[in-house]
């Protein structure tokens, strides 16, 4: 947006305070986040930036907060870094298990929400979905709904959702169920959960890629003797495939950033990432959040890249833009 | 009966000479076979978005709805405090108790001391009148060693408050399973001693004034996000594709951030000894002994949150300022209009469906906020999610939770329900 020959020198100047203003906020949605990258290398347990890392002095900037993550809650932080210390920061390190337990809730609630999202959203796309409006918007509803009520009411549910002890329920499903036979402090209720918020994102995005989606293209894979599911799997599956997993990352970013609902429903065994950064926050904050504040961001921007990439071959594909 | 507009009417007389309706192959009448086929492909529809329907009703709509139970049911009382609970039933509000209410309450809070649920009931009270859960627990702990009549001057002589009608009224007022007076409560209402709803004291007086906060910081931040988002999404609309969607990277990476890592970083940029503050010495503004509060506060709460929502607000005004005809614009000017009235006559007007729908977005989630106030907000940056947390974790009077809840969730689908006629629910974008 040049500006014209003609502009008078008022709307050169609003012209330009326009740019900086811009800028500015560009600033300000950028930098709380990058801010703390280089002062999670910090040597000191400041927040701030010390002497040593303006000027760049090597002695400045360190990974020892890097190196707690790991440490904390490990049986013997300070024996020598061989097969035993790694086995131990496997099985003890605090952070070490808050991330497995991440990925697993993550990778199974995703799971759920990419299957039953998509095949609804395939649904909801037909012309002939009776009540399409109402059943879409109750869907979406646990995006709209404040988390806080959604874990309130999780947290009464999952207290009284519970099978009877010395029944033939608890000795199938015992072992995924908590002591007393309940939903709360338990893996499988932290997945549905999680699953319940991720689903909107997998509708909204799936059902976005399947507004410029040619109907006829089915119509004409049955004209040329394919069956439904031949059907689905050679024509519609891989043209919304981009859809389907941008809508699966954001299924799993949803369910690797929740900590209300988990602090309302979740036990000790199911603590996640966004849990331990809540109670370290809360209690005594040391760098070593930042250290994870930023590992998040590396791994955000990687998943951005993945949705952008798959967003812009999603619209190659559909013809949409040129390039 | 076919009427002149319908289209299978018109296929018979077109057709020509054939009597009665159109048939398929198989004999059927044309209209049965086609309503048939369409009734089919509705269920298959139906059929895909059942198992995620199901899904949603166990895992959210049944939650939900056991928490609205929840707030108009609580048998703390009633369920363990049965004799003195039917004296109530039995006697209008305003009756001074004689002493067969005396008698039933004797025999109730010995009963209730032996079977240990004296706790329940003390608290159960203790939310309507704080303070009053020892009463329970000591004098029930005195009648289980046996009480003689007349029981009333007995229970005044172990303690004199049982003679007080405030208690007596708070007693009438749990002796229901169902009971409004969680929600009298949330609006800082509750039952005097005659039945009629009164404001509560004025140092109990708190929930109105967070439910005015809530609603004064939310309407707080969306203007700001709006003031800032505006011409964020404007540059974003006016430049070519290639330089915008590079400089859409910068607003959708705090998007796909964490938002405990958002929440973070402000903690660390705004507190006493952090960045922001060290900036300003450096350049002067303030001096080291003038270090701003900016965490632990309202101010903290309101940038954090405009911070944390700002994407929310440039997404939906970016995907419809690009759709803006820059032309009309330069028609206006073309016949004479400034910058300004072109912007304000011309340009705004066509903004307003993607302003709308941004702000209703930022607005919905501002409302139910928890996390960023919680670490953010201090004392006085509190919003009223944070009460439901502080009565679901620390004082544990859930249905009060509950009732504050349900609250907050009528006017959110209040504001969902106005999205959706709006913007329409499917317009939702993200990223």
């Amino acid at each position: 947006m040049a500006l014209p020959k003609y502009a008078t020198p008022l709307e050169r100047i609003w012209h330009w305070s326009y740019l900086v203003l811009c800028t500015l906020i560009f600033i300000f949605l950028i930098a709380p986040i990058l801010i703390i990258i280089p002062l999670s290398f910090n040597t000191e347990p400041y927040f701030t930036f010390t002497q040593d890392m303006l000027a760049l002095r090597p002695e400045g900037f360190s990974m020892r907060w890097y190196d707690s993550l790991m440490t904390f809650g490990m049986s013997q932080p300070d024996a020598p870094r061989g097969a035993a210390w790694f086995s131990d920061m496997w099985a003890n390190s605090k952070w070490v298990n808050a991330a497995k337990n991440s990925v697993v809730i993550g990778v199974f609630s995703t799971i759920l929400a990419t299957v039953l999202g998509t095949l609804a959203a395939l649904g909801l796309s037909r012309p002939e979905m009776p009540f399409r409006r109402l059943i879409m918007a109750t869907l979406i509803s646990p995006m709209i709904v404040p988390l806080i009520i959604t874990a309130t009411g999780l947290f009464f549910f999952y207290s009284s959702a519970c099978v009877p002890q010395d029944s033939w329920a608890m000795a199938v499903f015992g072992p995924i169920l908590s002591n007393s036979g309940c939903l709360a402090n338990t893996y499988l209720g932290v997945i549905l959960a999680h699953a319940t918020l991720g689903i909107p994102f997998v509708i909204i995005t799936v059902t976005a890629t399947l507004v410029g989606f040619d109907q006829s293209l089915n119509r004409a894979a049955a004209s040329l003797g394919a069956n439904p599911r031949t059907t689905f799997f050679r024509v519609t599956m891989p043209l919304i495939l981009p859809g389907v997993i941008s809508g699966a990352l954001f299924a799993f970013v949803t369910s690797f950033d929740e900590v209300v609902a988990v602090l309302f429903i979740a036990g000790p065994e199911q603590q996640t990432i966004p849990r331990q950064m809540w109670n370290g926050i809360r209690e005594q904050i040391s760098p070593a959040i930042l250290a994870v504040a930023t590992l998040l961001v590396v791994f955000s921007i990687a998943l951005l890249t993945t949705v952008e990439l798959l967003r812009r071959r999603s619209e190659r594909i559909r013809g949409l833009s040129p390039g | 009966m076919a009427s002149p507009l319908d289209p299978h009417a018109a296929i018979v007389t077109e057709a020509g000479g054939v009597e009665g309706p159109l048939t398929t192959a198989d004999g059927q009448p044309l209209k049965r076979a086609l309503s048939r086929s369409s009734r089919k492909a509705r269920w298959r529809a139906f059929l895909l978005v059942a198992p995620l329907l199901v899904f949603i009703l166990v895992t959210f709509a049944m939650p939900i709805g056991q928490m609205l139970y929840r707030s108009v049911h609580n048998d703390g009382f009633a369920a363990n405090m049965p004799q003195v609970s039917e004296w109530f039933a039995e006697t209008e509000p305003g009756t001074t108790p004689d002493e067969a209410a005396f008698a039933a309450l004797a025999a109730d809070l010995q009963a209730s001391a032996e079977a240990r649920s004296i706790g329940i009931v003390g608290t159960r009270i203790n939310y309507e009148m704080p303070g009053t859960r020892s009463l329970f627990t000591s004098t029930g702990r005195k009648v289980r060693r046996g009480i003689e009549p007349p029981y009333r001057d007995a229970l005044l002589e172990i303690e004199d408050k049982w003679g007080d009608p405030e208690l007596w009224a708070s007693m009438r007022n749990s002796s229901t399973a169902y009971t409004d007076s969680f929600y009298l409560a949330s609006l800082d209402r509750t039952r005097d001693a005659e039945g009629d709803i009164v404001q509560v004291n004025d140092n109990r007086r708190v929930y109105i004034m967070l439910f005015m906060r809530t609603l004064w910081l939310s309407v707080l931040v969306t203007f700001m996000t709006f003031l800032l988002g505006f011409p964020v999404a404007h540059l974003l609309a006016v430049l070519p594709l290639r330089k915008s969607n590079l400089l859409m990277i910068l607003v959708l990476l705090p998007f796909w951030t964490s938002l405990l890592v958002r929440t973070t970083s402000w903690m660390v940029l705004l507190q006493q000894q952090g960045v922001v503050n060290d900036l300003l010495i450096w350049l002067g503004v303030i001096d080291n002994g003038g270090r701003l509060k900016m965490m632990y506060n309202q101010i903290g709460t309101i940038i954090a949150m405009t911070h944390i929502l700002l994407p929310f607000m440039i997404l939906p005004l970016y995907s419809v300022m690009r759709t803006i005809n820059p032309s009309y614009v330069r028609a206006a000017r073309s016949l004479g209009a400034t910058s300004w009235t072109a912007f304000r006559r011309i340009y705004f007007p066509q903004t307003l469906p993607g302003l709308g729908a941004g702000a209703l977005l930022v607005f919905i989630l501002a409302v139910g906020y928890y996390i960023t106030p919680a670490l953010v907000g201090g004392a006085s940056g509190q919003l009223i999610s944070n009460m439901i947390a502080e009565h679901m974790t620390g004082t544990l009077n859930w249905s009060m939770a509950a009732a504050l809840a349900a609250i907050l969730l009528g006017g959110v689908l209040i504001l969902y329900w106005v999205y959706d006629r709006l913007v329409g629910i499917d317009n939702l974008k993200l990223g």
